[in-house]
């Protein structure tokens, strides 16, 4: 093929879904040329499965995306239609927030976003070829012959790698939302030497909502209290639309069971592995047999559209069985279907062939994010995307890459893992993954890393600004909580305990200990008098960090005994098979991940105890040596 | 310097010395913590590097563990390059490991293999032509540990532990799947999992107990025999033996020295010992018996005291009553084939209280046979079960064990005032605390079994 010289970027960007964006603006505002390349630009921040953003693990994620300077939180704030915190009985590291989304909105706000970014150029193309030189990326070309130069290459190209589409017996190549599938890319990437994986996800049919009778559903209203993913945004309560709960019935089991014979699932159709924690519906039918009944959530997909999204119904069972099953439902028995539920099967990189900056190992500047990693959800993407995003940057000019740790944030967590666990399904972030829960909460994501942020150059003066001053009234206050005393005779703390059945004081105490009893809330304080006035962040960090620090404390002790094997950094390019008294296990799976430090070769399944050991006394040989 | 380690450094099975050495942080300070000098006043902290100190080592309510001979190396000059403690312990390996016991309840950690070995590397005293050599140790050590402690876990504990970790996954389970799938999976029952958990920390203190009961089997136990000259107690050991070990006459102050032997009371091996009997005198090398009887009923596990029945109680007797812990005592009023009767139950009660008294004759064999039972009723405190001889688990997996019941100890304390993301902290230090006994790692785990107990989906 004939190709021209179509330009010369710093960065480029493939794919514009959650990670791509990410990835595209956090390049761009750090100073860098950047091309994103889209399939289509309506598929820009697409959310092609469940309209929401947030729930346990993924609003930190969201959080944390947000103080570092990217756009996920900032974006979903702009275009939710209903907000919530869940968990909340169940104590501040399992907290919260989540989104549902107008995924019409939502592309639209991020589509203006990434326009208006300076140093960002949008492109519509496939690229069909990934060029390089020596070792190290040079450049891309697209279907239509166009060739671009470039020192970077992020592929986020999610679930779009040789997509295909199931629906029954129907099967054909596709994208999700029924877009293009990329198929020259992924011939692209093996030819580069990576090695490709093959995983399967699905979505549940829309229906249309006048066809819905929602007398025979629960209302699931929203949080009537302003809530809000960005520590930039506005506070202020948007109108809130309902979400509904209903339930599968024994007919539509039996349906599914007189179908089965024509589900993918179960002839052998679908090869690819599955989520566990998203099965299909008729998945759930067979493995949960005893159960008679499944909850299923119908949810708006926006405030102009008539679709609504059946959560807890992902399908791929033929289209005329699909409609039998709804109408099966109680409110649903007269429903319109939108759009039919498919399973989608799609090639993936093996992560294990990324270093923790998600550059991969073989070829130099080339980045992977995304669901193309082999994750689900679009909070993993967008972190992944962030996070490749600013490591191609900083590569470009000539910067120290940046690794979050485990015991940072969740976005560590997770690319820890990828780093070095064996996948046999799509990755999915849950807060028992990380081992550090209580300091990894929603809450303190800006303190976390909006330092880190600053000094990369993604956090705003205004973000910057206000940071400040949360941290700064935070340090004042505690303080001040900390050397304010009240003795057993108060009269103002006596008839407070008094009035929450708390028991009498018998010495003296402050008011940062007092507030760990159970019993009592930071918001006593505030209605005697014993606090100022201070925005409900406040109040809520303060309380947060009096009541658990006990056992933050405990967790900042294993951060330390942890963090001991971190900072033993392996260098690049061990070859395990020279190092002996490795077991063989050991050898083969160091070779396979080449962990960057020994505390990750201690996470890699199959090193034992004693293989780090041998790994520790071979470092201090090399090193004296 | 490193967290402190420490292990018991000779080969265990030995006679004689057995060293337990530390390493690392403020071991010293430690050692200064549960050690009685010889010399009042002597603070090993105060000593200079490469120094012994004679002395005790004591446990937390001051009694004598074991003499020893304590050796401090201080950092860099010695084998790891880290502040090094040696405790001699002059009993050999059973004082040996109730002194390593003891230092582990101060908080320092048992050493893995091999690592006193990987520290000295690490920390430069060793060359780096020795390196391979120190691989060696560490793969040859740790694979025959991991065998050792394999082929123990067999049988019944092998059961026992699995059922645990099962029990504990799935616990684990029900509360990450609470947490993480709100909305498929609700609010854990707490009445159910209180329960739950009391049965875990029970069945751990039986696990616990049941190895305490089988070290004992493994390991045996000490009893010395005590009393005032003349009393029989070299009768006594030579009725227990069933031979002529020890020298009998009717001239107070016969026995001048220790006379130690081997019994077997029901399987378990008990090390006798006949000491010289207790007075004061001016005989030189009386009075060094004395003084040798004194310490090793400090360090005896049980004490048969001897009272006379024809002398009634004494102020010798007193004086020797008033050195022995009243817990691990039992008191046989001998020659009670005489009529000459001057012990009458008053004096016993008034000076013994609720200690066990046996009434008998060693001439006559009398009594011998209760003497025997009460001595196996007193060590297995509690009785034996019958998977007891199974429930052999060494001092690593006992210290885990113990971890993982500190852990959902912890749980049940809090359970009621904090909040379940506070609770999986505890609830996953059990679970890792126990998956070192069998060297596996059950995080993984639980997501399987969240997966398999519960529906989650979207
Ligand atoms: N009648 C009678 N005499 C006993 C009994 N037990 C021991 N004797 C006698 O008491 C005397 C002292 O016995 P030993 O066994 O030597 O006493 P001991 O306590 O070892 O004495 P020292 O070694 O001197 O401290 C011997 O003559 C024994 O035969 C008993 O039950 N009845
Ligand atoms: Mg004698």
């Amino acid at each position: 093929m004939i190709t021209y010289a179509a330009g010369s970027y710093q960065v480029v960007v493939i794919g514009a879904g959650h990670a791509g964006c990410e990835a595209a603006l956090a390049s761009a505002r750090m100073g860098c040329s950047t091309l994103l390349v889209t399939l289509s630009m309506e598929n820009i921040a697409l959310m092609p499965c469940n309209p929401s953003i947030g729930g346990p693990a993924k609003a930190q994620l969201v959080r944390e995306i947000d103080a570092l300077g990217g756009e996920l939180g900032v974006n979903i704030d702009k275009a939710n239609i209903q907000v919530r915190t869940i968990n909340t009985g169940k104590g501040p590291a399992v907290q919260a927030l989540r989104a549902q989304a107008d995924k019409y909105e939502y592309h639209k706000e991020m589509l203006r976003t990434l326009l208006d970014q300076p140093n960002l150029d949008i492109l519509m193309a496939e690229v069909t070829r990934i060029e390089t030189k020596a070792g190290r990326v040079t450049g891309i070309v697209t279907k239509t012959g166009a060739h671009f130069d470039c020192q970077a290459i992020i592929v986020t190209s999610g679930t779009y790698l040789k997509g295909r589409i199931i629906i029954g017996d129907i099967i054909f190549d596709g994208g999700p939302g029924n877009q293009f599938p990329a198929t020259m890319l992924s011939q692209s990437l093996q030819d580069l030497g990576l090695s490709l994986g093959r995983f399967k996800t699905g979505t549940p049919p829309r229906i249309s909502k006048k066809s819905v009778d929602f007398t025979k559903m629960v209302e699931q209203p929203g949080d009537e209290r302003p809530l809000r993913f960005s520590y930039i945004s506005p506070v202020f309560i948007r109108p809130q639309l309902s979400c509904w709960l209903t339930h599968s019935t024994p007919q539509t089991h039996q349906i599914v069971m007189d179908n089965l014979d024509r589900a993918p699932m179960f002839t052998g159709v679908i090869q690819g592995l599955g989520p566990r924690y998203c099965p299909s519906f008729e998945d759930k039918v067979v493995r949960f047999a005893h159960k008679d009944s499944h909850q299923l959530f119908v949810e708006p997909e926006g405030r102009a559209t008539d679709e609504m999204y059946v959560q807890g119904l992902n399908t791929s069972l033929p289209e005329d069985v699909q409609i039998q099953v709804l109408r099966s439902i109680p409110g649903l028995e007269k429903v319109r279907m939108i759009r039919t539920g498919y399973a989608i099967e799609y090639d993936y990189v093996l992560p294990s062939q990324l270093k923790s900056t998600l550059e991969t190992r073989g070829i130099a500047g080339l980045f992977t994010a995304g669901q193309i990693n082999g994750t689900s959800g679009y909070e993993e993407a967008a972190a992944q995307g962030i996070i490749a995003g600013i490591n191609a940057a900083r590569q470009v000019l000539d910067q120290e890459p940046l690794v979050l740790k485990r015991s940072q944030a969740y976005i560590g967590v997770l690319i820890d893992d990828l780093t070095t666990k064996e996948m046999d399904e799509p990755y999915r972030l849950l807060t028992s993954r990380a081992e550090y829960r209580l300091l990894l909460r929603q809450d303190n994501a800006d303190l976390r890393l909006t330092e880190i942020g600053r000094q990369i150059g993604l956090v705003s003066e205004e973000r910057w600004r206000i940071f400040q001053e949360k941290t700064q009234l935070l340090e004042k206050e505690t303080q001040r909580m900390r050397e304010y005393a009240v003795t057993p005779s108060d009269k103002v703390i006596g008839p407070l305990l008094v009035a929450k059945g708390s028991s009498p004081l018998k010495d003296r105490i402050s008011l940062w200990e007092l507030l760990r009893r159970p019993e009592l809330e930071i918001e006593d304080y505030l209605k005697v008098g014993l606090l100022d006035e201070y925005d409900l962040d406040i109040l809520e960090q303060l309380e947060i960090q009096a009541k658990y620090e006990g056992y933050i404390n405990k967790q900042h002790e294993q951060v330390k005994r942890f963090e001991k094997m971190e900072s033993k950094l392996i260098p690049a390019a061990i070859n395990y098979e020279n190092i002996p008294g490795l077991s063989n296990e050991a050898k083969h799976k160091l070779n396979q991940f080449q962990p960057s430090s020994v505390g990750q070769a201690s996470r890699i399944a199959g090193v034992s105890p004693a293989d780090v050991n041998i790994l520790l006394i071979y470092l201090e040989k090399e090193r004296r040596k | 310097m490193q967290g402190a380690i420490a292990a018991i450094s000779t080969p265990p099975g030995e006679g004689g010395i057995a060293i337990v050495r530390l390493s690392g942080n403020k071991v010293i300070e430690t050692v200064d913590g549960m050690f009685k000098p010889h010399r009042q006043g002597v603070q090993l902290k105060a000593r200079p590097s490469h120094t012994l100190t004679l002395g005790w080592i004591i446990d937390p309510e001051g009694q004598v563990l074991d003499e020893a001979l304590v050796s401090i190396m201080r950092e860099p000059h010695s084998y790891t390059g880290e502040d090094v403690v040696e405790i001699n312990c002059h009993g050999g390996t059973l004082p040996a490991r109730q002194v390593l016991e003891r230092v582990i309840q101060a908080g320092i950690r048992l050493a893995e293999p091999g690592e006193f070995t990987r520290r000295a590397f690490l920390n430069g005293r060793l060359d780096v032509s020795q390196a391979e050599a120190v691989i060696d140790v560490i793969r040859a050590k740790t694979d025959k540990a991991m065998q050792i402690a394999v082929r123990r876990l067999q049988g019944s504990t092998h059961r026992q532990v699995q059922q645990l970790e099962d029990e504990l996954i799935q616990i684990n389970a029900l509360v990450e799947a609470s947490l993480d799938f709100p909305d498929e999976v609700g609010d854990p029952d707490y009445v159910e999992l209180r329960e739950r958990l009391q049965q875990i920390v029970d069945q751990l203190d039986h696990m616990l107990e049941a190895a305490r009961r089988a070290d004992i089997y493994r390991e045996g136990i000490t009893i010395a025999i005590a009393g005032k000259p003349n009393v029989g107690k070299s009768s006594l050991l030579n009725a227990l033996l069933r031979k002529d070990k020890a020298i009998v006459t009717d001239i107070p102050g016969t026995t001048r020295d220790v006379i130690e032997d081997w019994l077997n009371v029901k399987g378990i091996p008990v090390r006798i010992l006949d000491t010289a009997g207790i007075r004061v005198t001016e005989d030189m090398v009386e009075r060094i018996g004395v003084e040798r009887s004194q310490e090793v009923i400090q360090q005896a596990d049980l004490i048969i005291f001897l009272l006379d029945v024809t002398t009634g109680i004494t102020a010798e007797d007193q004086f020797i009553y008033d050195s022995i812990a009243p817990n691990k005592l039992i008191v046989l009023v001998n020659k009670e084939d005489l009529d000459d009767k001057k012990v009458t139950e008053e004096d016993l009660d008034q000076m013994l209280g609720s200690v066990p008294i046996i009434r008998g004759s060693v001439k006559e064999e009398i009594g011998l046979k209760e003497l025997e039972d009460l001595i196996e009723e007193l060590i297995l405190a509690g009785g034996l079960e019958s998977d007891d001889l199974e429930m052999v688990v060494n001092l690593r997996q006992q210290q885990s064990l113990h971890q993982a019941r500190q852990h959902v100890q912890e749980v049940l304390s809090y359970m009621e005032t904090t909040t379940l993301d506070c609770l999986g902290v505890d609830l996953r230090g059990a679970l890792e605390s126990l998956g070192e006994v069998t060297g596996k790692n059950l995080k993984e785990e639980v997501l399987d079994r969240i997966f398999h107990d519960f529906c989650i989906g979207k």
